[in-house]
């Protein structure tokens, strides 16, 4: 009978997967994620492919304000970045693939640091607010600056091709799967390890205490720029696999509501927590495609529904995210947890 | 000369909607520590509120008008009471988040309902053209100004004279020696929020007014942000100056530089505020520095 996991050696407790049950639990979503592309239709597929996008720019929402607690409304605003760098690299300078990807998130680490600066002498509601003026900022110049971002019409983008292979032909939301799969599989890791490391402690540490974390050797200047950088770097892959993926560029894909939805996100998901991100970034990717289906299903009964389910829509949002802060404000992550403290504990929960 | 007085005046309007918009913000803010991002909502229900009673049932104006204020009561404390009081004590960003879903779920009942196709409002404020300083302008546009500082006004007298102001302004100074005078700090959060949303249905309304009923007006809920930054955040003569001046910068922008501007430069001067000198023009100087 077991009462919880207990670490006995240094090696076990510093392990990623320490527990049989994690091991195979891993195997078993590896093996969904492997079949999952072939048995799905290609309405899953568009679904499972925003998704992997959304965990990704989730990922970065969630280093910057779960783990080092620096309240970000800029999140469209830096997706925006990374999407018109890939648009403009790609379309108008005719970079590949390979080339785009990392020039438009190195480029959007560096607008994040830029935009970070505020955080070294704001916090709390004072830096929400610097980094929402941010988010209108970017977007006004993104919408203004007509001769590189085409101003409000959209930005084409071309096929992407690596080796002959176009991405963008034939069954494109299956060919994309994998690269999306695979980026967001890395974003996962990355922040995993990161967290183990002495940056992410040093993240985590601002976040509970700026001032002793300064007492105690960790630099606040370099440390929450790099929070920033680090945060926009993902954010800006989710921008640039966005614009890749979509073939499209366009400023309504990048406004305030998209950083309250990724907020929403990591909320719901759970605030500081890498599951929680995964979590968060699926539920609310594929809660509205859900409401519009059953609309949709319902449409046939009662067609005035049909007219009103983007009302339903935004009205569940903001119902989900009240009843999440209130109820269980630590998110799914905690949900999940509790299931399977649960099951481990049973029949003697306490 | 003419269009500069023009300008002027339709930014003193603007400005005036925007006080009275930052007024129940600031409120909010100084009473509960909570950053309100639901405030353009609050307009939105307080216009169509009044659209719903006076224009599609007809009822005399005063009645509609009183019967509005009456919803943005009720508003004010189910909000206060079912959202706002499970989340005391928790972090900045809960709070903010609440006040985010918050505003998703009022917009959606709102433009669920009425739809968000705009609609003339039914003009209640005589149009005309009044002559000041030799210069055309619309007496809607001055009858706003009017009101907003009548109202203004009068908040300052409650604040001032009426024994639940004063208590207000003893929670805002400080939480825990007004409740041990024997002030209901819960009372006063309640009509903290029942004060916002009747300001944010009159500011709405005047705006309704100008630019017609329509979703467009919850917009102004993110135009607050530079004017109470500027006013200072716990400062209700920051807001109502604040709100001037945006009102009046913004008109000059979009006439003299172009209209483009005129959005993003609120946004400017609110960085500019927060590099310099972040607890505005009037507010507290109490932020921490890291």
């Amino acid at each position: 009978m077991e009462s919880g996991v207990f670490h006995t050696t240094y090696e076990s407790d510093t392990k990623l997967r320490r527990t049989p049950a994690q091991k195979i639990r891993l195997v078993l979503l590896l093996a969904f994620l492997l079949i999952f592309p072939f048995v799905a239709g290609r309405y899953y597929l568009t679904l499972a492919n925003l998704v992997g996008i959304a965990v990704i720019g989730a990922l970065g929402l969630n280093i910057l304000t779960g783990f080092t607690g620096q309240i970000s409304l800029g999140q469209g605003g830096f997706m925006a970045v990374g999407a018109y760098a890939t648009g403009v690299l790609t379309a108008q300078v005719g970079l590949p693939f390979w080339l785009t990807i990392p020039i438009a998130c190195t480029l959007t680490a560096i607008v994040g640091a830029i935009f970070g600066i505020p955080s070294l002498r704001l916090k709390g509601l004072y830096l929400a607010i610097a980094t929402l003026a941010a988010q209108i900022i970017i977007l006004w110049v993104v919408t203004h600056w007509k001769a590189l971002t085409g101003g409000v019409d959209s930005l084409v983008v071309p096929n992407t091709e690596i080796f002959g292979f176009n991405f963008n032909s034939g069954n494109s939301d299956f060919r994309w799967y994998w690269p999306i799969l695979g980026f967001a599989t890395l974003s996962v890791l990355f922040t995993v390890n990161l967290f183990r490391s002495r940056v992410g402690r040093a993240f985590v540490a601002i976040r509970d205490q700026d001032i002793a974390a300064e007492v105690m050797g960790v630099n606040l200047f370099v440390y929450k720029l790099l929070a920033f950088a680090v945060s926009s770097f993902l954010v800006g892959l989710a921008g640039a696999l966005t614009a890749h993926y979509r073939l499209i560029v366009t400023w309504e894909r990048f406004t305030l509501e998209t950083s309250i939805l990724y907020l929403a996100m990591i909320i719901v998901g759970g605030l500081g927590s890498v599951s929680g991100s995964v979590l968060g970034a699926a539920l609310l990717t594929l809660l509205p495609a859900f409401i519009s289906n059953v609309g949709m299903a319902l449409s046939g009964v009662a067609p005035a529904l049909a007219h009103m389910m983007p009302y339903v829509q935004q009205g569940v949002f903001g119902a989900v995210i009240i009843l999440f802060l209130i109820v269980e404000p630590e998110g799914l992550a905690k949900i999940w947890k509790d299931i399977k403290d649960y099951f481990r504990l049973w029949p003697f929960p306490y | 000369m003419e269009l500069l007085v023009q300008l002027i005046t339709s930014g003193l309007t603007n400005g005036a909607v925007y006080s009275l918009a930052a007024f129940g913000f600031v409120l909010i803010y100084k009473a509960s520590d909570v950053l309100n991002f639901a405030q353009g909502e609050l307009l939105l229900v307080g216009a169509y509120m009044t659209y719903f009673f006076v224009g599609q049932l007809s009822l005399p104006w005063p009645v509609g008008i009183l019967l509005a204020l009456g919803v943005a009561v009720l508003v004010g404390v189910v909000v206060e009471r079912l959202v706002l009081r499970p989340l005391i004590g928790e972090p900045i960003l809960s709070v903010i988040m609440v006040t985010i879903g918050l505003a998703s779920v009022l917009k959606a009942i709102v433009l669920g309902v009425w739809t968000p196709l705009p609609r003339a409002f039914p003009a209640f404020i005589p149009s005309g053209k009044v002559n000041v300083l030799g210069v055309i302008v619309g007496s809607d546009r001055l009858w706003a100004i009017g009101l907003a500082g009548l109202m203004l006004g009068g908040f300052s007298l409650f604040f001032r004279r009426s024994s639940d102001g004063i208590a207000m302004r003893a929670v805002a100074d400080d939480q825990q020696a007004a409740l041990s005078m024997g002030i209901s700090v819960r009372r006063v959060f309640a009509v903290t929020w029942s004060i916002a949303a009747v300001s944010a249905t009159i500011a709405g309304l005047l705006l309704a007014n100008i630019i017609g009923v329509s979703g467009a007006i919850s917009n102004i809920g993110l135009a607050v942000f530079p004017v109470v930054i500027l006013g200072g955040l716990d400062s209700i003569p920051g807001a109502v100056v604040g709100g001037l001046i945006i009102g009046v910068l913004q008109a000059l922008v979009g006439g003299y530089v172009g209209h483009g501007l005129s959005d993003v430069v609120p946004f400017i001067v609110l960085v500019l505020i927060l590099m310099v000198r972040p607890y505005g023009l009037f507010g507290q100087e109490i932020i921490e520095r890291v």
